[in-house]
């Protein structure tokens, strides 16, 4: 397939669009303290459950209408928006760092190799992965690097499985072989010749596990297990919206749809990406 | 070969339980703060602590703790919740009912709504619906359980309020079921008021597992039907007079569904799990919500026991579409 068809075929505003919504999240996150119209974290009972701005009752300077607190919407957004993404760019990147290791190691050795790493993510894989993360953070105690690390463990066998697959098939290719004909060691041909084979494969699920970082950690603070300061996260503003959902509906359709933005962006960015990269295609 | 084949399976099956066990064995000792310390009351002497940890065989090594501990779990003792202070297995089993329910009614709705989008699709292949159907499945893919949940909520909970999106039956009803498994006896007992109002309250929590797995059935079960359509024996079939459908129907349907197949097998326990948060999201009273509130109150005893049985409901599961998937398999069958 040539690129002006790939082209056509939609990848260019796919990834537009996506990366355009995440870098304006991206963004408004870290100017938070410059940009959010108020504090989030300041309540008034003279402002509670303010709705958006088009209906009649809003007032101004809170554009999205404020919780059964009075705190200021937009604002807590904005805000909660710095831990989804430290969350997601920290705990992604971990994952992918053991997973993949791991998925090399078994797909290109086999093996012994293979056989041991293969039966953990069995393992992993016979836990329910939202109860396990719970539970970790539970056990680690609230707080960002335990959310992170919950995150990270729970998620590493999707990097694992896919880059284990992805290896064991490089490895059968003719110039893995050659590699070794011209006396190159196998760890060397693993790093210099398999790895970067299978790099558009990790960038792509990279993305694709932001996401899914975002939503875990959007569970956690659902359930009030994330972090245990009082700063705000999108999981915690849907769980406040989920009580007051006959009195204030915006403060669970707000959060929602950020997040529903977010993970659609992240997922369709990673594939996107991925056929950009992908060398078949290319 | 298939007995073979069954008894490896089996084989593996008790390796990966015993690799969960010494894993939430492991996951819960870690855990900061010492359990004894919590359950004395102030002004405990260091005897009373040395008693109570000999008690609990806290004092013996961390090896020999975890082999008392999995006889135990062998033998069908889990231990007793520390929040509600009752045998841990019997409030599992309790609970495991309203979750399979739930789970296999999401389950169904996934392979109904999948299946019939993938035929649709298949059978308008190359043309807008088959283009809708790519779209339509792509975005229910993306989005996650937990997010179709609360999209559910604010559809069919306040702007439209015709389904329950909190519980599993109405309160106020008087149950006359001896089991656990609601919605089976209900209609057993052919109390199909009952159904009725146990399905107002499933559907939104149902729907909402079902939609992910709905879309993956779909976008698989169609490329295997559109390769198959290709196929020889398809195309005479064609020739022989019979329309797109009832060829899809009676000829490709069996021979495209085997990877479908397998693949809702290992889906299937991604819904299971996905039932943790969902249920909470629904106040359904189910293993998943109970698992939350163990966490929460740090009932550890309880947390292992759900983890087990949630763990062995996974491998059940492998193990049932492994043996499934060589049954219907020719190749295996004979081989």
């Amino acid at each position: 397939m040539d690129e002006a068809r790939m082209a056509r075929r939609g990848v260019g505003p796919r990834l537009w669009l996506a990366g355009g919504w995440l870098l304006l999240a991206l963004l408004a996150a870290i100017l938070a303290p410059l940009i959010a119209p108020q504090d989030p974290l300041a309540q008034d009972l003279m402002l509670e459950r303010l709705p958006p701005f088009w209906l009649d009752g809003a007032e101004p300077g809170y554009w999205l209408g404020t919780d059964s607190l009075g705190r200021d919407l937009l604002s807590r957004l904005i805000f909660a928006g710095r831990i989804a993404f430290i969350v997601a760019f920290a705990a992604a990147i971990a994952a992918c760092l053991v997973g993949s290791a791991l998925g090399l190691i078994a797909g290109y050795f086999g093996g012994w190799a293979d056989r041991i790493i293969s039966r953990i993510v069995d393992i992993w894989m016979a836990f329910p992965p939202v109860l396990f993360a719970i539970l970790l953070v539970a056990v680690l105690g609230t707080g960002l690097s335990s959310v992170i690390i919950a995150i990270a463990v729970i998620d590493w066998t999707r990097f694992c499985r896919v880059i284990r697959a992805e290896a064991m098939g490089q490895s059968r290719m003719d110039y893995v072989e050659n590699a070794r004909i011209a006396g190159y060691g196998r760890i060397g041909i693993m790093l210099r010749e398999v790895l970067p084979n299978v790099v558009p494969s990790i960038v792509a699920l990279l993305s694709l596990d932001m996401g899914i970082a975002v939503i875990v950690e959007a569970i956690l603070s659902f359930v009030n297990l994330s972090i245990s300061t009082d700063d705000p996260t999108w999981g915690g503003i849907i769980a406040e919206g989920r009580l007051s959902i006959h009195q204030a509906w915006w403060v669970l359709v707000f959060p929602l749809i950020t997040l529903i933005l977010t993970v659609l962006s992240f997922s369709q960015f990673g594939e996107a990406l991925k056929a950009r990269f992908d060398p078949v295609l290319r | 070969m298939l007995l073979q084949r069954f008894l490896i399976r089996l084989l593996t099956m008790l390796v990966t339980l015993f690799g969960v066990a010494v894993v939430v064995f492991v996951v819960i000792r870690v855990a900061p703060g010492d359990p004894i310390a919590m359950m004395l009351p102030p002004g405990a002497t260091d005897a009373d602590i040395a008693r109570l940890r000999a008690l609990y065989g806290l004092d013996k090594t961390i090896v020999q703790q975890f082999f008392i501990w999995l006889s135990g779990v062998v033998r069908g003792d889990f231990g007793t919740s520390i929040s509600l202070r009752q045998d841990v297995l019997s409030l599992v089993l309790n609970r495991l009912p309203a979750t399979l329910e739930l789970a296999t009614f999401a389950l169904l709705m996934a392979v109904a709504i999948g299946g019939t989008a993938a035929i649709l699709g298949a059978r308008e292949r190359g043309t807008a619906v088959e283009a809708g159907i790519d779209i339509a499945s792509g975005t229910a893919l993306a989005i996650p359980d937990f997010l179709w949940g609360l999209v559910l909520i604010l559809l069919f909970g306040v702007l439209m309020p015709v389904f329950d999106i909190s519980g599993r039956v109405s309160p106020q009803l008087d149950l006359p079921f001896v089991t656990q498994f609601y919605l089976v006896e209900s209609i057993l007992r052919l109390r199909f008021d009952l159904t009725w109002d146990l399905l107002k309250h499933m559907l939104m929590p149902a729907v909402a597992l079902a939609l992910p797995l709905a879309a993956i059935i779909t976008q698989l079960l169609k490329q295997s039907l559109k390769e198959v359509l290709d196929l020889d024996y398809v195309v005479l079939a064609r020739v022989k007079g019979f329309s797109e459908t009832q060829v899809i129907l009676r000829e490709a349907l069996k021979n495209a569904a085997l990877p479908t197949l397998t693949l809702v097998g290992v889906q299937f326990t991604f819904l299971i799990g996905g039932t943790v948060i969902v249920e909470r999201l629904f106040s359904y009273e189910g293993l998943g919500n109970m698992a939350i509130d163990a966490v929460i109150n740090r009932d550890l005893p309880l947390i292992q026991g759900i983890v087990l049985v949630f763990a062995l409901l996974f491998v059940l599961i492998n193990l049932a579409v492994d043996m499934m998937y060589a049954l219907l398999n020719p190749r295996l069958r004979h081989g």
